[in-house]
This record gives structure tokens, sequence and C-alpha cells, in this order.
């Protein structure tokens, strides 16, 4: 049984390069609709009950915009 | 619910000034990670460079000195002289080290100053605008190589593999290369930047962790295109691993 993960992301600190939504193996995160208050359009946990708290996407994430939680 | 993954204390929670994509990011974190691990945040003292990195004072929450332009070794060196309990980190780009740099950088390497070297290795001048770099791939191409690199035709000359070229110096003791493109890479190189540090505060010699950094702005790719380049076109010419590992304990290279 994976573990159950949540995945938090700070939408003023993220850029919106998307390398988060690449890196997912279970395609939680995708692109937010709305901008920040930079104009950059972040990611979003869009399917957050499949997150299993891999932390790939703080891995690779180039402004350490997100925090992963284990349930 | 706990924290698995979190933002880490040395670093200070703000929005940097890079472009999206940017490989600086990522390793700043993974410096401030290996920093708090080791329980050094209040002994550690990075050299910036000059470069798109020189903001790097703004984000590390430890001190900092700025060096002029490629003479980011021989500060590192005065300053590990006078303080050789303190970590002493040397964060050059591939313009700073390769370039403007090369003497400071071979001759603290060869005289095995027990620093440690970042090495942010992204194939062209950033800050700059993009012009061809040392370490710029043949065929890649760059403002003032227009058409690509051109080692014999147009008197470009070879990139430069920085590692293993200070590899054969014999005050070399640790030198390894990582890349940022994906989460397993970042995860090893992580690893390397832990022994490197580790083997410091242990006195051992001289250490250095190259890292390839995608620079999305200056390829002209979107920050997942820049990603793939840097694993399909990179890495097969700058071989990660560790290039040289003469340090006492955990070798294996």
């Amino acid at each position: 049984m994976a573990n159950k993960g949540k995945p938090v992301i700070d939408r003023e600190r993220c850029k919106g390069c998307l390398l988060c939504v690449r890196s997912c193996p279970t395609k939680v995160l995708g692109a937010d609709l709305s901008p920040n208050s930079w104009g950059y359009y972040p990611s979003k946990a869009v399917n957050e009950e499949k997150c299993i708290a891999c932390g790939n996407c703080y891995q690779v994430c180039p402004d350490a915009a997100i925090t992963v939680y284990r349930q | 619910m706990e924290v698995v993954y979190g933002h880490p204390k040395s670093l200070k929670p703000i929005q940097t000034k890079y472009c999206p994509g940017c490989g600086h990011g990522a390793i700043h974190r993974l410096i401030a990670e290996a920093v708090d691990e080791l329980g050094v945040q209040d002994r550690a003292i990075i050299m910036n460079p000059v470069g798109c990195s020189i903001w790097a004072d703004l984000y590390f929450d430890f001190d900092s000195v700025q060096v002029p332009h490629g003479r980011t070794p021989a500060g590192a060196t005065g300053v590990k002289r006078m303080r050789p309990d303190h970590l002493v980190i040397c964060y050059q780009g591939d313009g700073d080290l390769a370039a403007i740099g090369t003497a400071e950088i071979v001759h603290a390497a060869n005289r095995g100053e027990k620093f440690t070297t970042i090495f942010v290795n992204n194939a062209i001048y950033g800050m700059t605008g993009g012009q061809m770099a040392p370490t710029t791939l043949v065929g890649q191409k760059a403002t003032t190589a227009p058409h690509g690199r051109d080692p014999d035709g147009a008197g470009m000359g070879y990139p430069i593999r920085v590692s293993e070229m200070l590899a054969t110096l014999g005050g070399t003791k640790y030198i390894a290369r990582g890349s940022v493109d994906s989460a397993i890479n970042v995860r090893k190189t992580k690893h390397y930047i832990k022994r490197a540090f580790e083997a410091q505060l242990r006195g051992i010699g001289f250490t250095m962790v190259e890292i390839l950094s995608p620079c999305p702005t200056n390829w002209q790719m979107s920050p997942p295109q820049a990603a793939d380049w840097v694993a399909s076109d990179m890495i097969p010419f700058y071989r990660l691993g560790e290039i040289k590992n003469e340090l006492v304990e955990g070798g294996g290279a």
C-alpha cells in the first residue's frame, strides 16, 4: 500500500515552469488557470488524492515552492 | 500530517530573481539542505560568483562574501585559511570558473585548498545574454556562435570537461558531476554535495561537485524542453558520477 500524501504549492513563489507536473509519477499536478500576483500561472494539485508523497515534485522545483506532507 | 519534504532552514523563504526553470534555485536548495543536515548553518560561508547567481547572498541564510569575477577560489582560499573550522563553499558558474577564473581554480585545486567548489555548468553565459562559453557543446547555438559552435573551421575550440581536467591534479580529493534535470539526478547530486561537505569538514583536501543545470531563457526553450535537452545532449558528453574519490572513509567511486 502506497503512502498517502499531500503536496502544497506556494502560489506566490511558483514561477510556473511546470517541471513538477512532468516529474509526477501519478499525475497529481497540473497548471492553474488563474495567475498569481507576478503574472505566472503556478502549478496546482488537481488530483490530490493520487499523491503518494514520493517528493519528486519537491526535488525538481527550482523555487522550493512545494511542501509535501504524508498522512 | 508530517512534513516529508519542506523548505530548508538555511534558505530564506522568498522568491528568487532567477528565470522560471533555472537550475540555480534547485542547486541553492540542495546546498541549504546539506548545510542543515550537517548542522553547520552558523559556520557556513558561501563565496558568491559573478553571473546570475550573484544574487545568492539574498537567498542563503548564512554568511557570504562577494568576490571579483573569477576570483572566487582566491577569496575562498583566504577565508578557509583564516577560518579552518568553517564550511567554505565556493559557488561558481561556467563563465566564472571555466573562462575568466581558469587560473584561480586550477591552482587552488592543485594546492589542495580545503574548500568545496560547486560548479554550475549550463553550457552558456547566462547573465550577459547567451554568448558561447568554454563549456558550450559542439554545434550548440549561442549569440556569438549563431550557426553553432564550430571547433575547427571557425576556431572556437572544443568544450572543456573541467572536472576531468581537475581530477588529474594531486590536490583534488573528491570530484563528482551531477545534474538537476530530473528527480533521480537531483537526489544523486544531493548525495555528492553532502559527501563533499563532509570531506571538507574532515579537512581532507580540495572537493568539487559539478552540476549540469538548464538555462531555458538563453537556450530558447521551455523549462521542460531544457530539462530534456540536458538529458539528451549534455549528459552524453558530460558523464555523470564520481570522477575522482580519494576519501579515506565512505569511498567507492
